[in-house]
């Protein structure tokens, strides 16, 4: 205890020990611009380099998806036996041998050359002829609107859904989900392909397949949270104000469950490219001549070891989309929370 | 006395997304055999993390001891390896949790929890181990222990679980005891019974406690020595009476003011203005210095040294410099000012209550056969212009009575009236609106109770949108209303999280008023906020009463600071109300056995009072075997109603026509 008494018998200058006027007390005010909630997420958004990185890929595939088939006058459709398996060659980049963009194959012989094509193949052709670059975006683009449909319709859907039976309770929600656990207990391929069957494979029925079933996980983890979020003492207190149902849903209730939709909304968009290119892959998908990444994928991995330049090329551009899918729907999570944001 | 743990300018930080957080600033002090030392603070002043650093059970990546020593046995345990620091946790140094609910692991039986430090610890085997955990569970008062250890968590209540996590903390019988807020989460009766356990089994096994709390009524129950924390530095440490008669620092008088003494009937409370620094970046000089109305210019300048009052006495204010100014205290301060402010006692308009409950009942269904009986039968009234405290046990129906005054939960049978209006009168959307505006409720938890993805204007500013007041009025409204709470208009851009608890009830109580309701229910308002905040809301909400007129019912289980702020008090057990009176005649002679019990088991902030009080202890099973069936809601003395038997009222007559007052 005698370790603490010090600076007792110090003298100190008399003026020290008068009162202090209330100017010293300082306030801890932060002025702050006065910004919507969607400026405010933007601005978090912003900050959030990763999200950024996956917003700019995904503008860039997007826009490839739709200019890349213009870049040339080769059709999608294109067929052309004389210049069958053509590995990559890109102008000036085939000077930089590494790379392997100079159209020289796995063997070591330069197709273009032997072949006697003075062209130029970006991403090559496939053994058909067909310009890869034109078909890969013409697939993108196909695989985009597929997955973006899909998970569009999922997200209203599900949303809705669980919202719905979370927020009625009693025996909406008891109806409700037994129509989900029928749902969940046939399995989700088996679904795809019977409807496949029925409908003939297309854009449309491809993506109505994988909705029939993909709605459910959205709509099971919208209904977790507001069961939860429903008994918060805010909703109690937005109720007391006197607000409407549809108030409490949608300013407070689906708000609050933003994170999870995103996050699992992120996790369909690649999902149904994936789907899609399982389904093309065991020939339920898209017909051909149509392109889609999963055919592309599924057309090329029969030549992967002598001409592996197809399903490389489509299998970067899906792993780019999924990608840069989760770094946004990462950021998007954040910024829409403003207790994460700073 | 012997010293057993000695801790020497102890800092201990950790590490943040947003920096270095000084949790623990430079403490000092000494722990004796056999004494209850008591560790007060508001939260945040680092109270818990020192606590937990003398066990080192602190998460180790995020926590850095900067500084210090801390000698158990003369031996320094900050340098110990980890497998000698679980030699020493349980066996030498064991700890309390605040939260019996979550303390215990719902899969293990209670027997084998308390068997495994034992087994860890001692050399008992087999039988041995089972023997002594029934001695153990007997120590604790757990009745047919021999029986009971075989079961799970679940099968004990809130009171019986923390019995059991100090048996689990006694098993190795330990030198000290570190107790963090083991009574926070517990009913008021339930916390008398575990502070008289503890106080009985220290003296019977010579124990050391370190007891961290924020309630200054249970530090004057068992505390031998005081230190009182702040933003992370000890401000003051001394003998209980010392602190709480003699106490230096402007923080302890401040929170000793606040506290309300049921004892003085006073107009307002006296607050500690402001909030506890953000300890990122602590401020220079004294931690108080920005909260304390006569700071000195040195207090924002210079860190205060430890001023000696006596041996053992010590606290860290400039006011002590030989040099300091006499300033009186404010605690005596307030006792002159109490004087002149008596009022006289407001009159109600006795004949149109405002709100009227009769013979209401609430039940819930929880399974096919089994009914909750939340509320079972209430009738009360509520005048214009008064302040209704409802008071109780924690599942006593109190919480539910508000909500279905407000229409939360439909009621089973009864009627509700607001201003002569059945509440279930209103149909079209148009009533039901106009209803709300009349009524409105301010909520519990000030972290649950506000949207995190909403800004405080937009929070504030609900009530208009829904009662469709023109969205070009809201800016000015909100403003206004962010003004009559306290808070300057740069909040309104805010979100809640930026906001501490105190600031955050003020927001509630701001969105409830934004539609000028006439009644409101406060439920709970003031639990979840420290002692320092919780006069800040009181006093607030006592001046909107009186300027708006706003009727209240004020929810709570604290009787002292109900007692403070209503008019009338109704006393809730098991659905009903069994006693119903003015506040002070409820206080002064109370009738109903639950309420003595009540009242008796309040810790005061008063030791030497403390010391003396004998509390009267609730008998349910004697209370059950009277004909409760006939029971009826009587009026014994002007205005006082009590639930009694006609047996227990004619008992009543008996004694007071002797002339014993009960």
């Amino acid at each position: 205890m005698t370790a603490k008494i010090t600076e007792e018998t110090k003298h100190y200058p008399a003026d020290l020990f008068e009162l202090a006027s209330q100017a010293d007390i300082v306030s801890d005010i932060v002025h702050r611009p006065e910004q919507s909630f969607w400026q405010d997420a933007w601005r978090g958004l912003r900050k959030n380099k990763a999200a950024i990185v996956g917003l700019c890929i995904i503008i860039f595939v997007i826009l490839l998806a739709v200019f890349g088939p213009f870049m040339n006058n080769h059709g999608y459709d294109e067929q052309n036996i004389t210049r069958t398996n053509l590995p990559p060659k890109v102008p000036v980049l085939e000077h930089l041998p590494f790379l392997g963009l100079n159209g020289v194959d796995g063997r070591g012989v330069d197709q273009y050359e032997k072949k006697g094509i003075t062209e130029y193949f970006w991403f090559g052709t496939d053994e058909l002829g067909r310009d890869l670059w034109t078909r890969i975006w013409q697939g993108t683009r196909i695989s985009l609107y597929i997955a973006f449909l899909a998970a569009t319709i999922d997200l209203i859907i599900g949303v809705a859904y669980g919202a719905i039976s979370a927020f009625y309770g009693g025996r909406t929600d008891n109806v409700m989900q037994r129509v989900i656990e029928v749902l969940v207990g046939i399995t989700g391929l088996i679904v795809n392909i019977l409807l496949i069957l029925i409908l003939k494979p297309g854009i449309i029925s491809i993506t109505l397949a994988m909705v029939i079933v993909g709605w459910i996980s959205m709509a099971r983890i919208v209904r977790a949270q507001i069961l939860k979020l429903k008994s918060y003492e805010y909703v109690l207190a937005s109720r007391t104000l006197g607000a409407s149902n549809q108030r409490l849903i949608w300013k407070h209730l689906i708000p609050n469950t933003l994170g999870p939709i995103i996050v699992a909304t992120t996790f369909t968009i690649p999902g149904a490219i994936f789907t899609e290119a399982l389904l093309s892959f065991i020939g339920l998908g898209l017909q051909p001549p149509t392109a889609s990444l999963g055919t592309i994928v599924n057309d090329s991995y029969k030549l992967l070891r002598i001409y592996p330049h197809g399903m490389i090329v489509s299998s970067i551009i899906i792993s780019l989309i999924m990608i840069s899918f989760n770094l946004l729907g990462d950021g998007l999570r954040d910024a829409f929370d403003p207790k994460v944001r700073k | 006395m012997k010293t057993i743990l000695e801790v020497k300018n102890l800092s201990v930080s950790f590490n943040t997304y947003s920096g270095e957080v000084q949790a623990v600033r430079n403490v000092s002090f000494d722990l004796y055999e056999g004494e209850t030392l008591a560790i007060v603070g508001e939260s945040g002043s680092g109270k818990s993390v020192t606590s937990k650093s003398l066990l080192r059970l602190n998460p180790r990546e995020t926590t850095m001891i900067k500084n210090g020593q801390i000698f158990y046995h003369h031996k320094n345990i900050l340098d110990y390896s980890e497998q000698q620091m679980r030699g020493l946790r349980g066996a030498e140094i064991s700890m309390i949790f605040q939260d019996p609910m979550t303390a215990l692991n719902p899969t293990m039986t209670i027997g084998s929890q308390i068997a495994e430090s034992i087994k860890k610890h001692t050399s008992l085997r087999g039988m041995q181990i089972i023997e002594r955990v029934i001695e153990l569970l007997q120590l604790v008062g757990i009745k047919e222990a021999d029986k009971r250890y075989k079961q799970y968590p679940h099968q004990f209540s809130g009171g019986m679980r923390q019995r059991i996590v100090i048996a689990m903390a006694l098993a190795c019988e330990p030198r000290i005891i570190i107790a963090d807020e083991p009574t926070t989460a517990l009913d008021v009766s339930i916390q008398a019974q575990i502070l008289e356990l503890l106080k009985n089994i220290q003296k019977k096994m010579n124990l050391s406690i370190i007891f961290i709390t924020h309630d200054l009524g249970v530090v004057a129950k068992m505390a031998d020595r005081v230190a009182v924390m702040y933003a992370g530095k000890i401000v003051e440490i001394g003998l209980v009476d010392e602190i709480f008669y003699h106490c230096q620092h402007p923080y302890t008088q401040g929170l000793l003011a606040a506290m309300p003494n049921p004892d003085i009937d006073s107009e307002s409370l006296y607050a500690i203005p402001g909030t506890p620094p953000n300890l990122l970046q602590p401020p220079v000089g004294d931690a108080f210095a920005a909260r304390n109305k006569q700071a000195l210019k040195i207090d924002f300048l210079e860190e205060p040294p430890m001023f000696k009052i006596s041996d053992t006495h010590y606290a860290a204010t400039w006011l002590l410099h030989k040099q300091a100014p006499p300033l009186l205290p404010v605690h005596q301060q307030l006792a002159q000012e109490k004087q002149k402010e008596r009022e006289e006692k407001p009159l109600f308009d006795t004949n149109n209550p405002f709100l009227s409950l009769k013979e209401v009942k609430q039940y819930f269904k929880l399974g096919k056969n089994t009914i909750n009986k939340a509320i079972d039968g209430i009738t009360f009234d509520i005048y214009k212009g008064e302040i209704f405290g409802l008071v109780g046990e924690s599942g006593c129906g109190k919480s539910t009575t508000g909500r279905s005054i407000i229409g939360l939960n439909t009621i089973t049978d009864g009627t509700i009236q607001i201003d002569g209006q059945s509440i279930y009168d209103a149909q079209t959307k148009q009533e039901k609106l106009a209803f709300h505006r009349k009524v409105q409720m301010i909520f519990q938890d000030p972290y649950s109770s506000l949207n995190p993805r909403m800004k405080i204007a937009d929070i504030i500013g609900e009530g208009l949108a829904i009662h469709g007041v023109p969205k070009s009025e809201w800016k000015t409204n909100i403003y206004e209303l962010l003004d009559i709470v306290g808070l300057t208009k740069e909040y309104a851009n805010r979100y809640p999280h930026e906001l501490s608890g105190g600031q955050r009830q003020r927001i509630g109580i701001a969105r409830a008023l934004a539609v000028e309701p006439e009644l409101i229910i406060a439920d709970e308002p003031i639990s979840a906020l420290d002692v320092s905040i919780q006069a800040q809301i009181v006093n607030l909400l006592k001046k909107l009463q009186k300027e708006r007129g706003l009727t209240y019912l004020f929810i709570a289980h604290d009787l002292s600071m109900v007692k403070y702020i209503s008019n009338r008090i109704g006393v809730m057990h098991r659905g009903k109300i069994v006693e119903l009176a003015e506040s002070q005649e409820l206080y002064d002679h109370p009738i109903h056995p639950y309420t003595k019990s009540l009242l008796s088991a309040i810790p005061l902030p008063d030791p030497k009072l403390e010391r003396e009080r004998q509390r009267i202890i609730f008998d349910e099973v004697k209370y059950n075997a009277n004909d409760r069936a006939n029971e009826k809601f009587i009026e014994v003395r002007p205005g006082h109603f009590v639930m009694l038997t006609e047996d227990e009222l004619m008992q009543y007559h008996q004694t007071s026509a002797k002339g014993i007052l009960l």
